[in-house]
């Protein structure tokens, strides 16, 4: 009864290669990004924060449209991709990517962007001191104590890229093997009247979402508890 | 400015912030103990972050003969071959005692590291901290060792100190003294030292710069600058004067020790030190009388020789006198100004300076 298509084991692939590939991004993208939200002082960091959270209010279809337009023939960034032969972004697993790792940008960046926060000046004046440069001051001293923040941030981000649907709808359509993730192959079914197929889908959604919200309850406890 | 000497310390720097101005113009020896001295808000702890490169401050610094900034260079802090203790111990949370102590060591050229840790562990009492995992369990005064050590292992050209004893509570203050006391006479190391407490610098320092208002007002030999009845150190209540000496007897039945130094001798309760042993003894202004006659039939076992220098009013009913014991030592006395006119004291005058207590410090 719980057996999966061969379709649906497709999705369930491609869902976690692009959670997995954004994670990714995103935790490269954020750090910086975090670093000089939690540090500047420059008077347009306010309107950069305020950028950065967006995603949480706008509706992801929202979203997906412009990005849709962006990147279509007419598009600023489409125009780009076409002119340095990287083809069309939407439509592709590519496209995916770029719309999710925005989508979720603010779930990475402020669990990292708080933890540098709480670091505070001292231990990096004191790793200074120490004779460390500011490259060596970030590996061994800002990054082993920012560890839970960045713990939280890749848990939010992987979760929240799995359970996106809007943006994937508007930008990646619902190509099997491409862009047919699960929230689009449940939502498939259900139009296709296929109950039993979207049930064991959904209730895999219900249980994966449940087992990492209690890991991270679980380990950021524990790791806020070492920490202090 | 003198010449630059490879020895000594030259600041020039300002730097100015939020209602601040920090106009630091000083040389001190690059040898013993500095003491930065001075009220909160003085600048004290500001000074030290611009020598540290903690903060960036406008004009030059050179230390031993090496430039740390000038006009057209800057040197970052990780390439100051310096050594910074700060208020609290902020040892790295992330790692156990032996990596804390490590962190710095590991840093520097191999050829440069000329403390090693098993020295740092013995001077400091180190030996049952090492091994802990977790520096939060570690108390204040243990937390502060280690940071002193964690300091020392970079081997740096000079030890700079923030008020490392005033987040500490009296008993762990006690813990630490004798440590720092131990490397002030063990460690050829120069030290700069930030403290708000008059007693502190008087036991530690050799060289005191005062500060007031972001601006130095004072630099000089410490028994020297204690002295001045132009400073605002004369008039703390607990003002005094320092003076070296050396154990030279000890009497076992009264259970006495008597130190000398040129131009005197104290008793002072037994010292268990062996004979030579240098000792630095305090001697406030408060415990000083004056006789103009050698007193007949009084308790008090110390009676100085000496010859005032100065007297200056110190409110509306005291003053203070300066005297000079012997060649190179001073002695400050607070009496009423009533005494004063009674005994008609003035500089030059020969008189006998009774001693109530005398603060040692090995």
């Amino acid at each position: 009864m719980f057996e999966l298509a061969p379709d649906d084991l497709q999705s369930v692939w491609l869902t976690l290669k692009l959670a997995s590939v954004t994670t990714m991004l995103l935790l490269l993208i954020a750090t910086p990004l975090a670093w000089w939200l939690a540090n500047s002082r420059r008077w347009y960091k306010g309107a950069v924060a305020a950028v950065v959270a967006l995603p949480l209010v706008i509706p992801p279809t929202v979203l997906g449209f412009y990005l849709l337009l962006l990147m279509g023939p007419h598009g600023v960034v489409g125009e780009l991709t076409t002119a340095l032969n990287l083809g069309r972004l939407p439509f592709t697993f590519a496209g995916l990517v770029i719309g999710s790792v925005l989508f979720s940008m603010p779930f990475a960046v402020q669990p990292i962007q708080n933890a540098f926060e709480a670091i505070g000046r001292r231990p990096l004046e004191v790793a200074a001191t120490l004779r460390a440069g500011a490259w060596d001051r970030f590996f061994s001293v800002v990054l082993p104590l920012a560890r839970p923040g960045f713990i939280t941030a890749g848990i939010l981000a992987f979760a929240h890229t799995v359970g996106e649907f809007g943006v994937v709808l508007m930008l990646g359509g619902n190509i099997p093997g491409e862009t047919r993730v699960l929230s689009v192959a449940i939502y498939s079914h259900v139009e296709a009247m296929e109950y039993a197929s979207a049930h064991v889908l959904a209730g895999g959604m219900v249980l994966f979402s449940f087992i990492v919200l209690l890991a991270l309850y679980l380990t950021g406890g524990k790791l806020a508890k070492v920490v202090r | 400015m003198s010449k630059k000497n490879p020895d000594e310390i030259h600041a020039h720097l300002t730097l100015q912030r939020d209602g601040f101005v920090l106009n630091a113009v000083f040389s001190a020896p690059a040898v013993g103990v500095t003491a930065l001295f001075g009220p909160s808000g003085s600048g004290k702890t500001t000074l030290l972050r611009c020598i540290a490169g903690l903060e960036r401050a406008e004009g030059s610094l050179t230390m031993n003969g090496e430039i740390w900034q000038d006009q057209t260079s800057w040197l970052p802090v990780h390439k100051r071959p310096l050594g910074y203790v700060f208020q609290e111990a902020s040892l790295f949370s992330h790692l156990p005692v032996r990596a804390n102590l490590e962190y710095g060591y590991k840093r520097i050229a191999p050829a440069e590291r000329k403390v090693q840790l098993e020295q740092v562990v013995e001077w400091l009492g180190l030996g049952r901290l090492i091994d802990r995992n977790n520096s939060a369990e570690l108390s204040g005064g243990e937390r502060q060792r280690v940071a002193i050590g964690r300091a020392l292992l970079t081997s740096p050209r000079i030890l700079l100190m923030d008020e490392p004893l005033s987040a500490l509570d009296t008993s762990s203050k006690q813990e630490i003294l004798p440590y720092l006391e131990r490397l002030h006479r063990e460690l050829e190391m120069p030290v700069l030292y930030v403290s708000h407490a008059l007693e502190e610098v008087a036991r530690l320092a050799d060289h005191l710069v005062l500060l007031e208002h972001g601006r130095v007002i004072a630099s000089g030999a410490l028994h020297e600058t204690l002295a001045r009845l132009d400073l605002p150190t004369a008039h703390f209540d607990d003002a005094g004067a320092v003076i070296e000496a050396e154990v030279a007897q000890q009497d076992e039945n009264y259970h006495l020790t008597r130190v000398d130094f040129a131009g005197g001798h104290l008793w002072v309760s037994r010292l268990n030190q062996p004979f030579g042993t240098r000792i630095r003894a305090r001697v406030l202004a408060r415990d000083v009388s004056i006789a103009t006659q050698p007193p007949q039939g009084s308790s008090i076992n110390n009676i100085l020789n000496a010859r005032i220098e100065e007297i200056r009013d110190e409110g509306p009913d005291k003053v203070i006198v300066r005297m000079r014991v012997g060649e190179s030592h001073t002695l400050l006395s607070r009496i009423t100004r009533r005494s004063r006119d009674h005994l008609g004291l003035i500089a030059g005058m020969y008189v006998c300076a009774q001693v109530k207590s005398v603060a040692l410090m090995i």
